[in-house]
């Protein structure tokens, strides 16, 4: 294994500790260069969603991981930024401008959350972050002059220095891919910036934050706008990527899709957002094949293992039958989300870390390392 | 003026639903400090079960609801059991995401056994009327009121006046001390949880004729609860009653003498109001913060 020796503060705060990382995602970023010319269409749709839900996944990561703020009303930012493309566009408002602007925008109203935000804390400031977004889905279904109320937008394909660029096409898979490299790369320089670290601070302790000296309030509004703007932009990709937008597709369902990203991938690292954002998008592929292909594997299966033809096509009805069901995703996503909770509230990467830990300090890998500690004393009320 | 007393009342029953439903937030909150984001779907499944002993199975509505009841209470231990005990003493973020993964799979589920389709359940209040002078109550309304006052008083003196109340008090105060002054704090949880289950259940059998079972009632009434918990103050019986009686004719107000679209999005302006000038609710205790 490798040793790292800091000698120096710089050391600690670098963006590359060594240069095995370098690598790495260099080669990871040779990879998502050359996808669009290898893979399918269907699922560089889905890696576009990916790089989109990724994008929302950092935001909420530097709110709710890094400041300790949970949100249940992202799916509402995401909401202004769409709309505000799908608005300024009307007016042939050029693509850097109203992308700009939508990030703008957003994060200012953002800031505004984050004023009346400061007074609440845990499950209080999940219910004031639904209601806001109840409200401005309820806005966004009243005010027709501006939003076409219930009938939705549609949203034009990318102009962008005079190219159209299809919502299909390579061009968009890159714009959104270089937004969400962007997003990480600025988020990891915040996180090891003063700011950052006054945000981790918050998190830890608001008490012991504000003892050092942390304008508290002022670091929360800011965490607010931040995440709310990074969200923004994220919508004029989501805007675009769709090419519809309703009010109707930014419910709390969506704000619960954004929390779960971030749960499964891991609430402690960026690289959760990136990991919770692949499993969320690829769950509906995946519902797809169950419905498609697993009854006749299982089928198969069971006749190898000597079942006769009517047997294994009376199983393959019912294996039919049931993934075709119409609540299943949604039992998957309480499944998936309870599941976590109980036995992996370290997410994906945090498994990863595990696996990593474990080979490299091969027979003395103890599993104490990651054990959470309980608390019963009830601290979070009188905090 | 009749106009004006007739959305009270259909205000008042509304919000004494959303008032049982807050009333099993704050059960679970007060013993356990979890909040259940799946409180709503818990009702839906009850009225589901109602349903299935009175409509499908043909039994006395009475008997029907009692056996629906105790199910259910059997199904809010199991969960707490499952679900909440393992991840008790952790961040509440952890307990919240929890339920509400329990919340998806209840709904996901109950539409995979019972269909999406609306089902109404016959009450021997569904169909008479009170007149008085030339107001016309429906007695289905009136029920649920009387069921929520006699509920509401029910629980307030169980949790004040008997020992199990007590000790439910004392572990919500804190489980550690609690636990070392002898309080069995794991079957006092399980016990809330079946308190709270079984309110739930009473909630969506009263609101079967009102508005009908379907999978997705409880998420949408789950949410309406909220408002009326955070009014009442989290952690105050009554004040999750009166929280909700106030939401309910609030959105009936709303709804009859506003535009449309402020019927919806009324108890949730309410709510944010509220979390900024009194964050503590009506009934909610001031705690001092401590370091």
């Amino acid at each position: 294994m490798r040793f790292l020796f800091k000698t120096d503060y710089e050391d600690d705060i670098r963006l590359f500790p060594h240069s095995g990382y370098i690598v790495s995602y260099g080669l990871l970023l040779a990879v998502l260069l050359i996808a669009p010319y290898v893979l399918s269409s269907y699922l560089m749709s889905q890696l576009v969603f990916v790089c989109i839900y990724a994008t929302v996944g950092v935001a909420l990561l530097i709110l709710t991981g890094f400041t300790g703020q949970a949100s249940l009303g992202h799916a509402a930012f995401l909401a202004i930024g769409a709309y505000t493309a799908a608005y300024l566009q009307k007016y042939n408002v050029p693509f850097p401008v109203y992308f700009l602007a939508a990030g703008a925008l957003t994060g200012l109203i953002g800031a505004l959350v984050g004023f009346p935000a400061l007074r609440l804390q845990g499950i209080y400031l999940v219910i004031a972050t639904i209601s806001f977004a109840f409200i401005v889905e309820e806005i966004l279904a009243r005010w027709e002059s501006v939003t076409n109320g219930n009938e939705g937008m549609r949203v034009k394909a990318v102009s962008l220095l005079g190219v159209t660029v299809s919502r299909d096409s390579p061009t968009f898979y890159f714009i959104c891919l270089a937004v969400l490299v962007l997003t990480i790369v600025g988020t990891l320089n915040l996180l090891r910036s003063p700011t950052g670290r006054a945000f981790v601070a918050i998190r830890d302790s608001e008490t012991a934050a504000r003892s050092m000296g942390i304008n508290v309030a002022l670091y929360k509004v800011k965490s607010f706008a931040i995440s709310a703007a990074i969200t923004g932009f994220a919508g004029v990709l989501f805007a675009h990527k769709l090419s519809f937008i309703s009010p109707e597709m930014f419910t709390l369902q969506l704000s619960i899709e954004f929390i779960i990203v971030i749960l499964i991938g891991g609430t402690f690292s960026l690289h959760g957002a990136v990991l919770g954002a692949i499993f969320i998008v690829m769950i509906d592929p995946f519902l797809t094949y169950l419905k498609d292909d697993m009854p006749g594997i299982i089928a198969g299966v069971a006749a190898t293992f000597g079942a006769g033809s009517a047997t294994a096509g009376n199983i393959q009805s019912k294996v039919a039958a049931f993934a075709s069901l119409n609540g299943l995703k949604g039992a998957i996503y309480g499944i998936i989300i309870m599941l976590f909770v109980l036995f992996e509230p370290l997410g994906i990467y945090g498994r990863w870390l595990k696996i990593k830990l474990f080979f490299q300090l091969f027979p003395l890998y103890k599993r104490a390392t990651f054990k959470r500690q309980k608390i019963y004393v009830k601290s979070e009320r009188n905090r | 003026m009749l106009d004006f007393v007739q959305q009270l009342v259909s205000g008042v029953a509304l919000g004494c639903v959303y008032g049982l439903i807050a009333l099993g937030f704050v059960l679970v909150y007060k013993a356990t400090e979890v909040v259940n984001f799946a409180q709503g779907d818990l009702m839906m499944l009850g009225g589901f079960f109602a349903f299935t002993f009175i409509g499908m199975m043909g039994l006395n509505y009475w008997v029907g609801f009692a056996a629906a009841v105790a199910a259910m209470a059997l199904f809010g231990m199991l969960a707490e059991r499952v679900v909440v005990r393992p991840i008790l003493g952790y961040p509440q973020f952890s307990i919240i995401m929890a339920t509400i993964g329990l919340g998806y799979f209840l709904r996901s589920v109950a539409g995979m056994v019972w269909g999406t389709d609306d089902f109404k359940i016959d009450t021997p209040f569904s169909q008479g009327v009170l007149r008085i002078g030339s107001l016309v109550l429906a007695h289905d309304k009136l029920s649920v009121i009387a069921a929520t006052v006699i509920l509401c008083a029910l629980l307030w003196l169980f949790f004040n006046k008997t020992t199990l109340g007590t000790a439910m008090r004392a572990s919500s105060e804190n489980m550690l001390a609690a636990y070392y002054m002898g309080i069995p704090v794991k079957r006092v949880v399980s016990i809330v949880w079946a308190i709270s289950a079984a309110v739930a259940t009473c909630a969506g059998v009263l609101l079967a004729p009102i508005t009908f079972i379907h999978s997705n009632v409880g998420l949408v009434l789950g949410l309406k609860a909220f408002p009326a918990a955070v009014l009442g103050g989290f952690g105050s019986i009554p004040g999750a009653v009166v929280g909700g009686v106030l939401i309910g004719v609030i959105e009936s107000m709303a709804g009859f003498y506003l535009a449309e679209g402020w019927k919806d999005v009324a108890p949730y302006i309410v709510l944010l109001a509220v979390l900024l000038l009194k964050p503590e609710g009506l009934f909610g205790l001031h705690v001092r913060k401590k370091v």
